[in-house]
């Protein structure tokens, strides 16, 4: 009993003491991204760039393939659930909110994390434990400023663009299968959608897409630093990184959703 | 003190006391190192000595003391002057270290892009010319997984005189090499202390590699320095640790009983007239 209330207490000093970890990484990217310049130290405009383009062109296939079946999915249990009461129009209205507030951003997030998140997490363990971190502050150039801070506003750049394309794709496959269960013409179909969802509605999706990018970066990355032993070492960071920014993906967003839907 | 007087050391350690969670890594370490000399640190596994580089270099705050580098406290700089400092120091690390995602020559004129602000070319340049230096030339556009083992420590080397420091920090050069390649790497080291006056500081296991290069050599032991000394001091110690190490004899360390039984058990042990009751517990 004594240990097991001990070992409580080291993993609770142990998780606060990632938190605040993970704070100082956030707090020390944006001083290099605000700062950076200031100091003649500016953040990599090419590596923002080049990041970028790896973090989001080469997810755009996976992350509409992804949200277009679910958007077909969801129209599928839509039209089910409707039927009895003869409300099958109304499952436009339905999907267009909930991909557009909710699951573009999701399944986005979750993609994302899955294959950018784990990549950037593997990458810096790997650095850290080959000694590539010690050399770049030897050389003098600060690790978060070259490492993390590009990946930050990289991420910040793709997340919300990918998003916005898990919206089309997504109500895209709602109305492909309404088309194909409700003979609803792909045009009407998606007129309505555009005409059901607010500004508002997008924005919630994309503001979320920003605060998983930052989820996803600073996960990854405190757990590419702290790496220890070897190459098994780099593949538990790895492992623990996309399973952690996902809990806090899915976390956050049920939070924020909580929030704009009470207030 | 301005740097690089000749007056002013290269590198000096006052009383550094380091350590890793409770555990006393370094205790109480004093040294220096001359302008232009090349200075051996020398131990066995575990001695230490892979730590210590990493406060010679700032990678890690003491506990206590000092660390005085071409005359300037690093262990009480602002970060600003601390990247400043960083043009002076050169380092290869053991395993290379060079960024997996460059090729050679973009690692080589990294420190470039870092702490100057020449052109394209004057950097191309500069890197060819060391990597002339360390007989690499050629290539410059592989990457650093195309190498051999001792390219990739010259392509180290390369990246950490590229700004020609004073400083230059060489951590473990023979590890991993053949005889011969390790040989060329130590006349390497000569010949840059000649012809660019450095300031050389070699990490080392090797014997052979310590006693061809070295000014001096410094003899770390658990934490604590045994000697300072010439080549020929250090070879006539009779230090019996300093010995063993030179004689590749293993340790026979006294066996405290008391503590070997603890150790073993888990618990403290009592006993009396020295006789070990160990039924006792």
């Amino acid at each position: 009993m004594k240990q097991r209330i001990e070992q409580l207490g080291k993993t609770t000093v142990n998780a606060i003491e990632e938190l605040g970890y993970a704070l100082v990484i956030l707090y020390e990217s944006i001083y290099w991204l605000v700062l950076g310049k200031r100091n003649r130290q500016s953040v990599s405009i090419t590596l923002i760039f080049s990041q970028a383009m790896q973090i989001g062109v080469s997810a755009v296939l996976i992350v509409a393939v992804l949200c277009f079946s679910v958007g077909m999915m969801l129209a599928m249990q839509g039209l089910e659930t409707l039927k009895p009461y003869g409300a099958q129009a109304q499952v436009v209205t339905g999907i267009a909110l909930s991909v557009s507030r909710e699951f573009a951003a999701l399944i986005t997030g979750i993609i994302v994390a899955g294959r950018s998140g784990s990549a950037l997490a593997a990458r810096i363990g790997t650095m850290k434990e080959s000694q590539e971190i010690d050399a770049l502050q030897v050389i003098g150039i600060d690790p978060v400023r070259y490492l993390v801070a590009p990946a930050l506003v990289a991420m910040l750049i793709a997340m919300p663009l990918l998003t916005v394309i898990g919206n089309i794709t997504g109500m895209l496959g709602a109305a492909v299968f309404t088309l194909y269960e409700m003979s609803m013409p792909l045009e009407v179909y998606m007129s309505r959608s555009f005409d059901v969802i607010a500004v508002d509605d997008l924005m919630q999706g994309i503001i979320k897409s920003m605060v998983f990018a930052v989820l996803i970066v600073i996960v990854s990355v405190i757990n590419g630093f702290q790496v220890k032993g070897g190459a098994e070492g780099v593949g538990l960071a790895t492992t623990r990184s996309v399973v952690m920014s996902i809990s806090a993906i899915v976390i956050a967003d049920m939070i924020f959703t909580f929030f704009l839907t009470q207030l | 003190m301005a740097i690089g007087d000749s007056e002013t050391k290269a590198i000096e350690v006052e009383n550094l006391v380091t350590h890793y969670g409770d555990r006393k890594i370094l205790d109480d370490i004093s040294m220096d190192v001359n302008q232009g000399e090349i200075m051996v640190i020398m131990g066995g596994s575990g001695s230490g000595k892979s730590t210590f580089l990493r406060y010679l270099l700032g990678l890690q705050k003491p506990t206590s003391g000092s660390i005085k580098l071409l005359g300037s406290d690093i262990t009480r700089m602002t970060s600003n002057q601390l990247h400043q400092m960083k043009k002076n120091i050169g380092v290869s690390f053991q395993g290379g270290a060079l960024f997996g995602s460059m090729t050679v020559a973009e690692n080589i004129q990294l420190p470039l892009h870092e702490h100057s602000r020449l052109d394209r070319n004057t950097m191309e340049i500069m890197s060819q010319m060391k990597l002339e230096v360390v007989n690499l030339a050629g290539f410059g556009d592989l990457m650093p997984s195309q190498l051999s083992g001792g390219m990739i420590k010259r392509a180290a080397l390369a990246r950490a005189i590229i700004l020609d420091p004073k400083l230059l920090f060489f951590d473990e050069p023979s590890a991993g090499l053949d005889p011969v390649v390790s040989a060329e790497l130590d006349e390497l080291i000569l010949q840059l202390k000649d012809a660019m006056k450095m300031t050389i500081v070699v990490v080392t296991h090797e014997l052979e590699s310590a006693f061809k290069i070295a000014d001096r050599i410094t003899v770390l032991d658990r934490g604590k320095i045994l000697m300072t000394g010439t080549v020929e001091e250090v070879r006539n110690s009779q230090n019996e640790r300093i010995y063993n190490l030179l004689h590749r004899q293993p340790r026979r360390d006294k066996v405290d009983v008391d503590e070997y039984l603890t150790r073993l058990t888990g618990k403290k042990i009592t006993h009396l007239n020295n006789t070990v009751h160990g039924q006792d517990n």
